[in-house]
């Protein structure tokens, strides 16, 4: 299967994006959305407003599959502030493979009495206006909550994130050392969210809860801003 | 669906003191943390800065730093700091770094304040004013060994049983025969016996009471009734028993509750025994006063020598029975002085009376009562000045050897450094003696007095009591009016330092190195106990035993308030370490030692250890101050 890379914007262009759907979108929640995303490139991470987002869905395809939870976390490099912490689970249209129930440990009857995506749509963006996003490999937050977008509202969606897995891919797929590596023959660092955590020194975590990977990449960004950059570095330079 | 971090909350519950908390406690301190990241080397910390949170590790390693920045602690996952800054005005006092990549949860203070004010356990835990050490100790005062033991443990023999149809005066002589106080009357079964038993020829019996000298002298004697009366005409159809794996305390309840002094014990329907009041109240000493005893009817040094393992096993049941580091160490030193004037008493009955008055004296561990299961002897003969060493030195060398032979094969090895009555140096008049108290005591070298410090723990163990008395108070007197003394004693007494604490797998050394074991003797209880003797010889205390020694510091403005009530909980927890790590060793039939692995050590027994040593360290700074190396 032939890699496609979804397009990707540049710093100025994020701002510009931003700025220009504020203006055109109809939805209200999303309004709120991009006007507090409407973050400076500029801005030291140090300052940044911070949001760990994580979704778990029924599979990978967003065309097909469904959103099942929706975790958030606020923080900054300083402080991850669990108890400001959201948590959705919500009803898939499609019912639920064994297989996933056991991936998500989120059964059916946790999802029984859940609202439907579209009905907490709304909540979760005005939860997560005014804050750049942080996830771990942004092709599926992204492109789910564009689906859900689409289907909710008819309107497409995207935005800036920061995503903590690409920024393990700079230095352990891109920089001349993993291109050594890779030359020598020997197989590339995994950049998943828990191999990443474990060269950070960062704690093993039972994964596949969205409150949990969430938490788990706020401490992966702060892990990897203390180790690789400064904290005056500008967000225009980490997000994609 | 709950929201939870089940990641938060399930890490802080495994730790101390949030394992205390209720769940809904738990759940709502999880719930509130707030987590960063540091890099390694980086500081978490910052002296003076404002503190406004507990810190909690969830991985990683830090270290914490005095103002000077000596290293106060190092502390690993599920360690908290933090809490002294964050109960004194909120300003970092002990900057704190982190050595490895380190996750910090951060705990509010009006979160841990909430934990504080319901939670008597975490306020225990983090308080100031109340130490860590003193709060543990009244928890094991409070459970002591009555719930814990079993009332069978109390039986040490079948009961006395009769008849029903027997005649009064009959019972009476079977319970002299026996040396009883209580029979337990049997009849013919009825119906359903609650209690019963089977005779050795199949019969089955129904046990129906129990007659007691009290009885006797009330019911039969008080009554005017003539010794052929019958068992059954004066017995108390009413019996009240306990099973016998009820505990001590239930039983001691039930005697109280009924007012009666005897209770047969049943396993369940058949009597294993009867336990009288007094049993109960012998109890906690029992197993020590029963070795005793026995000690002083073995009619040889072999067979004193056979009695080793009862003293183990007398020592693991001290212990198993939540006796304190005070009465094992006295039963332990009251067995091995019976061990030794057991010998004596031996040896006096084969050589002859002795040709001048003498006295054993104990020295160390034995004179200050503080023995424990892993000693060697430390003795000497003080012998009366009318000792003429051409006519009598011959008598009591070979005492001196019987004693000391004996003491070697009862399990007390021979001392290292020759400190026995069997050294001629150590064989001495009391005159002689007096010489070197003076010598070390006026002309004090530290190099000397290392050798001898082992002499200003003294106790007459057999003999002419006074020739060892004199010595002690000749010490009380000179001692303290000899500062040079002190200080040279003092100076030994620094030698021994504790280590910091335990840190993973290995114990933490001051100069930051690591050790895999450490001896609890030499570098706990040992250097507590120098320590706690310079202060007491200084305000002249006679006593010989180190809590009585603080008692008199007490009484005296020597040390400041509080300070030795930390020395006394340090040093019990000191000690009880040391004393249930050798219980272990026994229970894995391992030659017991000094030494303690971290491994072995509990996460709570580990902080406690600390606040021991720590408590240790600062009274060896007060020492080094109080008496400076300039004076030598």
């Amino acid at each position: 299967m032939p890699l496609i890379r979804p397009k990707t914007r540049s710093a100025t262009d994020w701002h510009d994006y931003l700025v220009q759907r504020r203006q055109q979108t109809q939805v209200g929640a999303l309004e709120d959305f991009f006007a507090g995303a409407d973050l400076s490139p500029i801005l030291p991470v140090a300052e940044a407003p911070l949001m760990a987002l994580d979704l778990e869905t029924t599979g990978l395809d967003p065309r097909r599959d469904e959103i099942v939870s929706i975790g958030i976390v606020p923080f900054s490099l300083s402080r991850i502030r669990v108890s400001e912490r959201r948590y959705w689970v919500v009803r898939p249209r499609r019912s639920l493979s064994a297989k996933s129930v056991t991936f998500h440990r989120i059964t059916h009857a946790d999802i029984e009495g859940a609202p439907r995506i579209e009905e907490v749509l709304d909540e979760v963006f005005k939860a997560l206006s005014g804050h750049l996003l942080v996830v771990h490999y942004r092709h599926i937050e992204r492109a789910f909550l564009d689906t859900a977008s689409r289907k909710a509202w008819q309107e497409t969606l995207s935005f800036p994130v920061i995503d903590t897995m690409s920024l393990e891919a700079r230095i352990h797929r891109q920089s001349w050392l993993a291109r050594l590596r890779r030359w020598s023959g020997r197989p590339p660092a995994s950049i998943r969210l828990h191999d990443s955590r474990i060269r950070y020194g960062l704690p093993h975590y039972h994964g596949h809860h969205a409150l949990t990977d969430a938490l788990a990449t706020a401490e992966l960004l702060q892990a990897q801003v203390a180790s690789n950059y400064a904290p005056e570095t500008p967000i225009g330079m980490l997000w994609s | 669906m709950e929201a939870e971090l089940l990641e938060i909350g399930q890490h802080l519950g495994r730790f101390a003191p949030f394992d205390t908390l209720s769940e809904e406690l738990l759940d709502e301190v999880a719930s509130h943390v707030e987590v960063s990241y540091f890099k390694a080397d980086s500081m978490i910390l910052e002296l003076d800065a404002m503190q406004t949170d507990l810190c909690y590790i969830r991985s990683g390693a830090v270290e914490v730093t005095r103002r000077n920045g000596e290293l106060y602690n190092l502390l690993g996952e599920g360690d908290i700091f933090g809490h002294f800054s964050l109960m004194r005005h909120n300003k970092v006092r002990f900057p704190a770094r982190a050595m490895e990549d380190t996750l910090i949860y951060f705990i509010s203070e009006p979160m841990f304040q909430k934990l504080c004010d319901e939670s008597d356990s975490f306020s225990d835990f983090v308080e100031v004013e109340r130490p860590r050490l003193e709060s543990t100790f009244e928890g094991q005062r409070r459970d002591n060994d009555m719930m814990a033991t079993r009332v069978r443990k109390l039986v040490n023999r079948y009961p006395v049983m009769i008849e029903a149809n027997a005649t009064v005066q009959q019972a009476a002589q079977q319970l002299t025969e026996f040396q009883a106080s209580a029979v337990l009357v049997l009849d013919e079964p009825g119906d359903q016996p609650r209690y019963s038993i089977k005779d050795s020829e199949g019969k089955v019996w129904q046990i129906i009471g129990i007659l007691t000298d009290t009885d006797f002298r009330k019911r039969v004697v008080g009554e005017g009734l003539s010794p052929s009366t019958l068992v059954k005409e004066v017995v108390r159809r009413r019996l009240i028993a306990v099973q016998s794996d009820e505990s001590v305390q239930e039983a001691m309840l039930c005697m109280l509750r009924n007012n009666i002094h005897h209770l047969p014990v049943m396993h369940r329907r058949a009597p294993v025994g009867i336990v009288h009041l007094s049993d109960i109240i012998r109890h906690e000493t029992q197993s020590s006063l029963y070795l005793v005893n026995s000690i002083f009817d073995q009619p040889s040094a072999e067979c004193l020598a056979r009695m080793a393992p009862d003293v183990q096993a007398a020592f693991v049941r001290m212990v198993q029975d939540g006796a304190d580091s005070q009465m094992i160490g006295k039963a332990l030193s009251t067995i091995g002085r019976s061990f030794t004037r057991r010998l004596l008493e031996l040896a006096e009955e084969e050589l002859g009376p002795p040709p001048v008055p003498y006295c054993f004296m104990a020295l160390g561990s034995m004179a200050r009562n503080e023995q424990s299961i892993v000693t060697d002897q430390d003795n000497a003969l003080v012998l009366s000045d009318r000792f003429d060493p051409a006519a009598h030195d011959e008598y009591f060398l070979e005492l001196a050897r019987r004693v000391s032979d004996g003491l070697a094969t009862c399990g007390y090895s021979y001392c290292k450094g020759d400190i026995m009555a069997t050294n001629p140096l150590w064989r001495q008049p009391l005159a002689v003696w007096k010489k070197y108290f003076h010598d070390w005591i006026e002309q004090p070298s530290p190099e000397g007095l290392l050798r001898s410090s082992i002499f200003f723990d003294l106790d007459a163990v057999y003999g002419d009591n006074s020739l060892v008395e004199e010595l002690q108070d000749l010490v009380a007197e000179v001692a303290p009016q000899h500062k040079r003394f002190l200080s040279a004693m003092a100076r030994n007494a620094l030698g021994r330092t504790p280590p910091l604490g335990f840190f993973r797998t290995f114990v933490m050394e001051k100069d930051g190195k690591h050790n895999n074991s450490i001896n609890l003797k030499r570098r706990g209880t040992a250097p507590m106990v120098d320590l706690i003797r310079i202060h007491a010889m200084a305000c002249g205390s006679r006593a010989q035993n180190t809590f009585e020694r603080l008692d008199d510091i007490d009484r005296t403005q020597l040390l400041a308030p509080g300070v030795s009530d930390k020395l006394r909980y340090a040093m019990e927890f000191l000690s009880m370490s040391r004393i249930r790590h050798q219980v272990i060793d026994l229970e894995h039939e391992q030659v017991p030692d000094n030494n303690i692995e971290p491994e072995n050590v509990s996460r709570s027994e580990r902080h406690h250890l600390k606040d021991a040593f720590q408590a240790l360290s600062n009274a060896q700074k007060f020492l080094k101050f109080r008496y400076p190396l300039s004076q030598r």
